[in-house]
């Protein structure tokens, strides 16, 4: 192991890891509110949104990222729109997270009892009250585990990015083998890189998923 | 004129005639049992009235307003229409206070002091003056349903419906619920309850409405229906409720 080479190269994985890590964000924050929305499409059954919704969902599920950023980043410049890298490569997080996100937002939702939302509207709540009030509370503390695991799985999922030449953590790697052959240096520290990146989630998720089970409310 | 009208009331699942033809009126004041065998409409009847079921034909009539089948404003009507049902339908997150605030404060937009102090009042009536923190997980099934009673009193409705409110409890916390309920018909509120609490009935009820597979069997007075029914129908389901054909 060269470490002096890995003492040189540490704060160009640094300036990686920033990368990886904003169109993490990005696109997580995206996914967040494309699954939301989609998933109160889906929970209401939104006449025309709905089997849209489901479509999208079906196509997202069902390719690999891989493929998704490829289309955007080679296939739509044909069709007259060029997006960039960073560009492409939020927009693909984003349509492969939004629908991980739109089932843990779903499933979320429909875990609330029609008792509890009927205990709502017997007290005189409209509809989006009965939503706001009522359903979304607790929804969202059920939906906390799911949510993180597809942080996580969002996170992992952005090692695929160096296609499309962005310089995020996989590119700086497969830079540095190319240039030096140094293998062994340059794939340990990507694996740390992400296991430092990753860390934080999982003790977030861990954390709050402990909270949620001693927080349980409703039954006994 | 009655305060509640109920008048040719149709409802069907499909193709299940659940309501057929039912018809009748709650006075202002009065306490109303709805008794029958299990299956023949009594909670779709509840339901119904409270607009958490659409209706095939006939109307509800709260107040000299039509009530039945109203769709935008529904949420405005419920406001006048109590509800307690017959499971704990507390909500988790919320503790106890909140819970009862929801209602007043978000739908009827009410002064929070005033409502708390009402809600601490009922609170003390229903003997949980200690209780207003708790969450609902931290309460017996009977504290429950006397926080979900107050909660819907919170909203001063004008009249109230109780389905079968005490059947998932233990028995030893039956009591402290159903003393609630008759003290509020002592105060005169308006109620229309189900029970199957037989002697309970009896002993609040103005009048006992008797139902059978979907219609009205016999509307009587509590001394009269239960030492002598006018149907046959009535006598036989009395019949359930002792042991007298058993005896040895
Ligand atoms: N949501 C529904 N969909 C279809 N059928 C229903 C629905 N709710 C009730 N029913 C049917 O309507 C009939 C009356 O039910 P309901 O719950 O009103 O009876 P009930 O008198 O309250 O009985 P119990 O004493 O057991 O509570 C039953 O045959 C039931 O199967
Ligand atoms: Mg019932």
């Amino acid at each position: 192991m060269d470490f002096e080479f890995i003492k040189q190269v540490i704060p160009l994985y640094i300036e990686a890891a920033g990368l990886t890590l904003r169109i993490a964000l990005v696109g997580i924050l995206f996914s967040f509110a494309v699954g939301l929305f989609c998933a109160l499409i889906r929970y209401y059954k939104v006449p025309l949104l709905s089997p849209i919704t489901g479509f999208y969902i079906e196509l997202s599920r069902n390719t690999p990222l891989l493929i998704q950023l490829f289309f955007l980043y080679f296939a739509l410049p044909n069709l007259g729109i060029k997006l960039s890298s960073f560009q492409c490569c939020i927009i693909g997080l984003t349509f492969l997270g939004g629908s991980y996100m739109e089932e843990t937002f779903r499933s979320a939702l429909e875990t609330v009892s029609k008792v509890q939302i009927e205990s709502g509207q017997c007290i005189g709540l409209s509809g989006l009250q009965v939503m706001r009030y009522v359903v979304l509370p607790q929804a969202v503390s059920v939906s906390i585990p799911g949510f993180c695991a597809n942080v996580m799985f969002l996170i992992k999922e952005t090692s695929v990015f160096s296609i499309v030449a962005v310089a995020d953590l996989m590119y700086v790697a497969k830079d540095l083998i190319g240039l030096y052959y140094k293998t062994d240096e340059a794939l340990w520290l990507l694996a740390i890189s992400y296991f430092i990146l990753l860390l934080p989630v999982s003790a977030i998720s861990g954390y709050a998923e402990r909270r949620l089970r001693y927080a349980q409310f409703g039954s006994n | 004129m009655a305060l509640l009208e109920i008048s040719h009331l149709k409802k069907s699942f499909d193709k299940n005639e659940v309501l057929k033809d039912v018809s009748f009126s709650v006075n202002k004041g009065e306490v109303v049992v709805i008794l029958g065998p299990s299956g023949c409409g009594k909670s779709t009847l509840l339901r119904c009235i409270n607009g958490l079921e659409t209706v095939q034909d006939g109307k509800i009539i709260l107040d000299g307003e039509v009530i039945s089948n109203r769709t935008k404003d529904m949420h405005l009507i419920r406001q006048k229409v109590g509800m307690v049902f017959q499971s704990y339908d507390l909500f988790p997150h919320m503790n106890v206070l909140d819970n009862i605030l929801l209602g007043p404060m978000k739908a009827q937009h009410r002064d929070k002091q005033e409502v708390v102090r009402e809600a601490e009042e009922w609170l003390a009536r229903v003997g949980l003056p200690d209780k207003k923190l708790s969450y609902p997980r931290q309460l017996s099934g009977g504290q429950k349903q006397r926080v979900a009673i107050v909660r819907a009193l919170c909203m001063n409705p004008e009249v109230m419906l109780f389905d079968e409110v005490t059947a998932a409890l233990d028995p030893e916390m039956v009591r402290e619920v159903l003393d609630v309920m008759m003290n509020l018909a002592n105060d005169g509120m308006t109620m229309l309850i189900v029970t199957h609490q037989m002697d309970f009935a009896r002993a609040i009820a103005d009048r006992i409405i008797f139902m059978d597979e979907g219609s009205i069997v016999e509307e009587t007075e509590p001394g009269q229906f239960f030492s002598n029914p006018k149907s046959e129908r009535g006598k036989k389901f009395l019949e359930n409720f002792t042991f007298r054909v058993y005896r040895k």
